[in-house]
C-alpha cells in the first residue's frame, strides 16, 4: 500500500483529476444541450439518459447547473485564494523581516484574528456592503457588472479573512532565511530593504507559497458554499455548488425525496476538494522542510 | 494565577466593548432601514417616532452611548425591531440554551473522537489502519456539514427511521445534528492529534520509558498522551469559533430553534439590537473559551512558567 501510493503518484493523479474537473467546468456548459437557467415543464425528474443528474423544481438540468456551478465555485476558490495570498505574503514578509517588537505585535494581531469566527465577519461584511457595492457599479456606469457585485464582494471578503495561515508560514520561513549568509551579504553590500525582500526573500518562499495556495483554495470553496447555502453567496439564477446543495437539501423531507439534486453537486464538490487536499498534502510533504521525511 | 486571570479578563472585556461598538456603528451606517417596508420610503415623522421608540434617534455617538448606558445601568439589551414587542434578552434567553447544548455536545464529540482516532492512527503509523483512518479523516474534512446533514436525514430518519427528521426536544433530536456538526472538526482534530502524537513518540523521554521496560500501553496513554494533547487544547479556541459558525447552518437544516438563524436574519433585516446582542453573546463565549484554554495549557504543560 505504502509503495503504491507514492508521493509522485498522488500528485500526478490528483492534478489530472483537477484538470479534468476544470475542463468539464469550462467545456461542459457549452457542450450540454441545455442552458443552466433554461426552465421547462420537466420538473423534478429523476436521473435518466436525457438528464444524467435529473432536473430541479424549475425543470432545469442539474448536470448543466452543476458544471456551471463548478465554474463559479472554482473561480471564487482561485481568486479568493489569490487575494489571500497577496495579503498573507506581504504581511508575513514584512513581519518576519522587521522582526523584534513589530513582529511580535503583528503576529499577536494574527493570533487574535485566528480566534475570531471569521465566517461571521464575512456574513457581516456581505450583508452590510452588498448594496453599497451594487450602487458603486451602477454609478460607474457598469450596469452589467452589478449582477457580479456580490461575487466580487465575495472574492474580497473571503480573501481578506483567509490570509492568516499564509502570513504565519511566510513569516516563519523569512525568520530563518533572514539569518542566512546570503541575506547578510546583501546587507553588507548595502542593498535596500525593499530590494532584499523582493529579490532575495520572495524567490525563496515561492515554493511554500504555492503549496499553501493549493490548501487555501479548498477552504475558500467550502466557505463560499457555506455562504451560498445561507443565501449570502452567489445569487439566482447563477449557481454555485453551495446554492445547488442548498436547493437539494430542501428536497430531502419525508414528503418528497429528490436525492439526485444533492448527489451530483455533492459528489462533484467532494471530489474537487479531496483532490485539492490530496495535492496540497503531497506537495507539502515534498516541499515544506517542516514536513519533509527524515 | 490570579493576576494572569484578571489581566486576561480585562483584555477580554476591552475586546468585547470594541467589537460590539464597531458592530453597532457599521450596521447603523449600512444602507437599508429596519423600519422600511420593501422599497417604500417611510413618512419622516413616522420614522422619527419609530426611532425614538427604539432609542435610535440622535447622532451615532449618542445612540452608541445610550446603548452602552442602558446595558451597564439596567442590563437592557434593547428591543428587536423585527420581532415586534420582543426584547433581545428574551430572544437570547430562549434560544441560547439550545445552541449551547448542541455546541457543547459537538465540541465534546469532535475532541474525544479526534484524540481517540488520532492516537490510534499514530500507534499504527503507516500501517493499513493508519492509512484508512486518515483517508476517512481527509474525506471528513471535504464533506461539509451541510452536505452531511441532508444525507444523514435521508439515511437515518427517512429510510431507516431511527431519529426524528428535525426539531428539538428529546435527546434523539440532538444525535444527528451534533454528529453532523462535529464530523468535519473531528476529522481535523484527529489529523492534528496524529501528527503531534508521532512527534512526541520520537522524543527522548519516550525512549527512556521504553528502555525502563514500561508497558507500551502505559507509555502511550500515560506519558505521550499528556504532551501530545497540547496542540489540540490550543486548537479548542478556533474550534469553538468554527462550531459556532457551523451551527448556523446545522440549526437551520434541522430546524433547531437556536440562536444561529436569528443572528443571520438579524443582520439581513437590519435588526440592530438583536445583531449586537448576538455579537455580545458570541464574543463572550469565544473569549471565555480562549481564557479557559490558556488556563488549561499552563496547568497541563509544566514547561510553561505561570506568569
Amino acid at each position: 500500500m505504502n509503495t503504491f501510493f507514492t508521493n509522485k503518484r498522488i500528485i500526478l493523479f490528483s492534478s489530472s483529476l483537477l484538470l479534468l474537473i476544470a475542463l468539464l467546468a469550462i467545456a461542459g456548459p457549452w457542450l450540454s444541450p441545455y442552458r443552466y437557467d433554461d426552465t421547462s415543464h420537466a420538473s423534478l425528474l429523476s436521473p435518466s439518459l436525457d438528464h444524467w443528474f435529473g432536473t430541479d423544481i424549475n425543470g432545469r438540468d442539474v448536470l448543466t447547473r452543476t458544471l456551471y456551478g463548478a465554474r463559479i465555485s472554482l473561480l471564487v476558490g482561485i481568486i479568493g485564494a489569490t487575494v489571500s495570498l497577496a495579503v498573507g505574503v506581504c504581511y508575513g514578509l514584512v513581519s518576519g523581516y522587521c522582526g523584534g517588537r513589530i513582529d511580535t505585535l503583528m503576529m499577536r494581531f494574527v493570533d487574535i484574528l485566528y480566534s475570531l469566527p471569521r465566517l461571521i465577519l464575512v456574513i457581516f461584511i456581505i450583508a452590510v456592503f452588498d448594496q453599497h457595492a451594487k450602487k458603486f457599479f451602477v454609478e460607474l456606469g457598469l450596469i452589467e457588472w452589478a449582477s457580479w457585485s456580490r461575487l466580487i464582494l465575495l472574492f474580497m471578503a473571503l480573501g481578506l479573512v483567509e490570509w492568516l495561515t499564509m502570513a504565519r508560514i511566510v513569516r516563519g520561513q523569512v525568520l530563518s532565511l533572514r539569518e542566512r549568509a546570503f541575506i547578510q551579504a546583501a546587507h553588507v553590500l548595502g542593498q535596500s530593504n525593499r530590494k532584499i525582500i523582493i529579490k532575495h526573500l520572495l524567490p525563496n518562499v515561492t515554493g511554500i507559497i504555492l503549496v499553501y495556495l493549493t490548501l487555501t483554495i479548498p477552504s475558500v470553496i467550502l466557505e463560499e458554499s457555506f455562504l451560498s447555502f445561507l443565501g449570502l453567496g452567489v445569487q439566482a439564477p447563477q449557481a454555485s455548488w453551495g446554492t445547488l446543495l442548498s436547493e437539494g437539501a430542501g428536497f430531502i423531507n419525508p414528503i418528497k425525496i429528490s436525492w439526485w439534486m444533492l448527489l451530483g453537486p455533492g459528489i462533484m464538490m467532494a471530489l474537487t476538494l479531496l483532490a485539492l487536499n490530496f495535492l496540497g498534502d503531497a506537495l507539502r510533504d515534498r516541499f515544506d522542510p517542516k514536513f519533509r521525511k527524515k | 494565577m490570579l493576576p494572569f486571570l484578571i489581566n486576561r479578563l480585562t483584555q477580554a472585556i476591552l475586546v468585547i466593548v470594541l467589537v460590539v461598538s464597531a458592530t453597532f456603528c457599521l450596521i447603523r451606517l449600512a444602507p437599508g432601514s429596519a423600519f422600511a417596508v420593501g422599497d417604500r420610503k417611510l413618512d419622516p415623522q413616522v420614522e422619527q417616532r419609530l426611532q425614538e421608540k427604539y432609542n435610535l434617534h440622535g447622532t451615532l455617538p449618542e445612540q452608541l452611548g445610550r446603548y452602552w448606558w442602558n446595558i451597564l445601568t439596567q442590563g437592557y439589551l434593547g428591543e428587536s425591531t423585527h420581532f415586534k414587542n420582543r426584547s433581545v434578552a428574551e430572544i437570547i434567553k430562549e434560544t441560547l440554551p439550545k445552541s449551547l447544548t448542541l455546541g457543547l455536545i459537538a465540541l465534546t464529540i469532535s475532541l474525544t473522537l479526534g484524540i481517540l482516532i488520532g492516537s490510534i492512527a499514530a500507534t499504527y503509523h503507516n500501517q493499513p489502519v493508519d492509512r484508512s483512518v486518515m483517508l476517512l479523516a481527509l474525506l471528513g474534512i471535504c464533506l461539509p456539514g451541510f452536505l452531511l446533514a441532508p444525507l444523514a436525514i435521508l439515511l437515518f430518519s427517512i429510510t431507516i427511521p431511527l431519529f426524528p427528521v428535525a426539531g428539538y426536544g428529546t435527546l434523539g433530536h440532538l444525535v444527528l445534528p451534533a454528529l453532523c456538526l462535529a464530523a468535519p472538526f473531528a476529522a481535523y482534530c484527529s489529523r492534528l492529534m496524529r501528527t503531534s502524537m508521532l512527534e512526541v513518540l520520537q522524543q527522548d523521554f519516550i525512549r527512556t520509558a521504553r528502555a525502563k521496560g514500561q508497558r507500551e500501553q502505559f507509555i502511550l496513554y500515560g506519558h505521550a498522551l499528556k504532551i501530545a494533547i497540547l496542540p489540540l487544547i490550543s486548537f479548542a479556541g478556533p474550534l469553538t469559533a468554527s462550531i459556532l459558525t457551523g451551527s448556523l447552518i446545522i440549526e437551520e437544516i434541522f430546524k433547531i430553534p437556536g440562536l444561529g438563524p436569528f443572528f443571520v436574519n438579524s443582520v439581513l433585516n437590519r435588526d440592530y439590537f438583536l445583531t449586537c446582542g448576538t455579537v455580545i453573546v458570541y464574543s463572550t463565549l469565544l473569549l471565555l473559551m480562549n481564557i479557559l484554554v490558556d488556563v488549561l495549557y499552563t496547568y497541563l504543560d509544566k514547561r510553561i512558567k505561570q506568569v
